[in-house]
């Protein structure tokens, strides 16, 4: 057991699954000697060598279609998109050929590939290092959506995801990346997909989030306990696509009071389909309106992110406009 | 860059060293371009008639797919191929009723129904990815499958083909240039059938050729009649040799004509010059190698005429077969997603069947259609 940050996580559960699994490969821009740009895959060309973790050419179309391709023929592919933001030239690779495959090969053909990528605001990255897409791809049906927050959950969820006979993106929130070090246990273990986290425990009102907006839900429970001694569930999603829908709504029938939290932008954000699932399943349950707290339907500015992103403050005032409803 | 492989000329007549192959095999081979011929004759028939929706015509292209088919190895090697390359699952036996399954979306097709028509998919007799309708995409994706059998160890290659549009994909660029970067067994067959739909080959590039892009990636281009059967046996047989020798990718540009539409919704006549079609149909691949086969003494006239009689009956028999079988059942819209259902598939499965056995006479309550 070491305590280990976010991206040690990362670098340490990819070097697990590589030792146990000769058929999984690393591959992306800056992957090898260098390690990546946030050195999520350190050393590994040194201990596995340049047939297992190797440099690509600037092409993230030809990162993802070529490692289609690997996990067509018997790999296990991990291939890292620098930052999500660059992720659009293979929008087509991704949406139309790795999450269909299987269906349109009637199973004949699969994809057993992880798209390992960074996301998120919170390093001053501006437009175009800060875009938090999940919603794009939750809703691509083949496709599997994982979002770790901490570095045991990172460790785990990605080498359940690496092990997944089918394509995942596996979304990292880079600003949680050196926030915090958590005690990691070495060698192999898994957290299963569509599994949720409760973070803390609580009935008077339940926080739906994920990825970096945890720890800052988390903050304004901790905050509305010692202001109003109300307890907050909050819950980490980890998994967006498929999710754990009995969970979700498990927790709304148990609390009655629900806020979504995400920094992506609002419209059509995966806020929407919590907010719509719990509308359509448990309205009985529900004592006030379901209330978002999300990134602003605007492109991700840079000088003025900590206004953009969703801190704890806004996420307080949902919780006590939910409670006070 | 200007020379153009070619063994046979239009009129059958031998003009370079031809390929040391067995009767056998050029008889498979010229049955190979009859069947496609056959095949695409019957398809217009049942498009025209409404059994089906759609087609792709491959008049006019046959030899190139065959020609490249016949230099493979299907115990090993891939096909990434693209929608207009018939010929390949036919000189590898595929059977026409399988084919067929595709055509008509029947509980026998191995895409389950799920896509347009000529989107076949096989694991057997030959490894032929299932075809997407974005174009380009199968590109990279080839260079990553022969990667996989180099990194093993195999000497396996893959083969991808795309049209001449294609090469003005990302896909084309990207798959390229990690082939030339990473020394890929991988074949690239550009079908340069001079129509991207109703777009010409000047208006799809002002490279003096496709063969010639290789160049810039690293990777040797070379260009064939791809009307002459042999010369792109012959193209092929050396790049296959080079690829498993671990020489790396090479680039094909087979010269050929898109005599058809580029579907069954498409009319050419709005684009395509008449008198640039005439030209082509002179030129046509299937009329000269006929000729040289009974030019060389190995068919005659009546052993030919048997070989494409027995290609259309064989399409016929399929097609009926085809057309006989039923749906896939309901539930198959929502199996293959992933491995594992997940229990919002399942809820959508069950109000799916449920929906329709309850209002649609031709549903049963296990959304198989017994009618």
């Amino acid at each position: 057991m070491s305590e280990l940050t976010m991206v040690q996580a990362v670098n340490d559960g990819l070097k697990t699954i590589m030792a146990a699994d000769e058929s999984v490969l690393v591959l992306g821009e800056d992957v090898g000697p260098k390690g990546g740009v946030f050195l999520a895959t350190e050393n590994l060309t040194a201990e596995f060598g340049e047939e297992r973790c190797f440099d690509t050419p600037l092409s993230e179309d030809g990162i993802i279609g070529v490692g289609i391709g690997l996990a067509m023929n018997g790999m296990k592919p991990v291939c890292e998109i620098q930052f999500q933001d660059f992720i659009f030239p293979a929008f087509d690779q991704i949406v139309s050929e790795a999450a269909k495959m299987r269906y349109r090969s009637g199973g004949q053909y699969t994809v057993p590939m992880t798209i390992r990528t960074p996301y998120g605001g919170g390093i001053r990255g501006g437009l175009y290092h800060s875009q938090s897409g999940e919603a794009y791809f939750a809703h691509t049906a083949g496709l599997k959506v994982v979002i770790p927050s901490t570095p045991y959950d990172a460790k785990g969820l990605l080498i359940s995801s690496i092990q997944d006979p089918d394509p995942v993106l596996f979304m990292e929130p880079k600003a949680l990346y050196r926030a915090f070090r958590e005690e990691v246990p070495e060698g192999m273990y898994t957290v299963d997909l569509s599994t949720v986290r409760e973070v803390t425990q609580g009935g008077d009102c339940v926080v739906f989030c994920y990825g970096a907006m945890v720890p800052v839900a988390t903050e304004a429970a901790e905050r509305i306990k010692e202001s109003r001694n109300k307890d907050v569930r909050v819950i980490d999603l980890r998994t967006l696509m498929p999710l754990d829908e009995e969970s979700i709504l498990q927790a709304v029938k148990d609390c009655g009071r629900a806020v979504v939290v995400h920094e992506a932008p609002r419209f059509c954000g995966y806020g929407a389909e919590i907010s719509a699932m719990i509308a359509e399943n448990v309205i009985e349950h529900v004592e006030a309106p379901i209330k978002r707290v999300t990134g602003f339907d605007t492109p991700f500015p840079n000088t003025l992110e900590n206004y953009y992103m969703p801190d704890a403050r806004r996420v307080l005032d949902a919780i006590e406009e939910v409670l006070d409803f | 860059m200007s020379d153009i492989l070619q063994i046979i000329d239009a009129d059958g007549s031998k003009t370079g060293d031809a390929p040391d192959l067995d009767n056998q095999t050029l008889i498979q081979m010229f049955t190979a371009i009859v069947r496609t011929r056959a095949f695409d004759s019957r398809c217009m028939n049942l498009q025209r008639t409404g059994k089906i929706g759609f087609s792709v015509p491959n008049r006019g292209v046959e030899a190139t797919s065959v020609g490249a088919a016949a230099a493979l190895d299907t115990s090993k090697d891939w096909f990434a191929p693209h929608y207009r390359d018939f010929g390949m699952l036919f000189y590898n036996d595929v059977p026409p009723e399988a084919m067929f399954d595709n055509m008509f979306g029947n509980n026998d097709d191995s895409a389950v129904g799920r896509q347009m028509p000529v989107h076949f998919s096989f694991t057997e007799p030959l490894k032929w990815l299932s075809i997407s309708s974005p174009l380009g995409t199968q590109i990279p994706q080839a260079v990553g499958i022969s990667l996989a059998s180099k990194k093993r160890g195999e000497d396996a290659v893959a083969l991808t083909t795309f049209g001449d549009g294609s090469t003005s994909t990302l896909g084309f660029h990207s798959g390229m240039n990690f082939a030339g970067v990473m020394k890929a067994p991988t074949i690239f067959l550009c079908q340069n059938n001079q129509w991207a739909i109703s777009c010409p080959g000047h208006k799809q590039t002002a490279s003096e050729s496709y063969a010639i892009k290789g160049e810039a990636y690293g990777v040797p281009g070379v260009k064939v009649d791809g009307n002459d059967v042999l010369a792109v046996y012959t193209a092929m047989t050396e790049a296959v040799a080079k690829a498993r020798a671990g020489e790396g990718p090479t680039l094909i540009e087979a010269i050929t004509f898109r005599l058809g539409g580029h579907s069954t919704s498409d009319d050419p006549t709005k684009y395509v010059p008449a008198e640039e079609l005439e030209a082509a149909e002179a030129n046509e691949p299937l009329k000269r190698f006929r000729a040289y086969l009974i030019n060389e003494g190995v068919l005659t006239d009546e052993s030919a005429d048997a070989i494409e009689e027995q290609a259309a009956a064989e399409m016929l028999a399929g097609a009926r077969a085809a057309e006989a079988k039923g749906r896939p059942v309901l539930g198959t819209i929502f199996t293959d997603v992933w491995q594992d259902q997940p229990a919002h598939l399942t809820q959508q499965m069950e109000y799916c069947i449920k929906h329709y056995s309850e209002r649609d006479e031709a549903v049963d309550e296990n959304g198989e259609f017994p009618l």
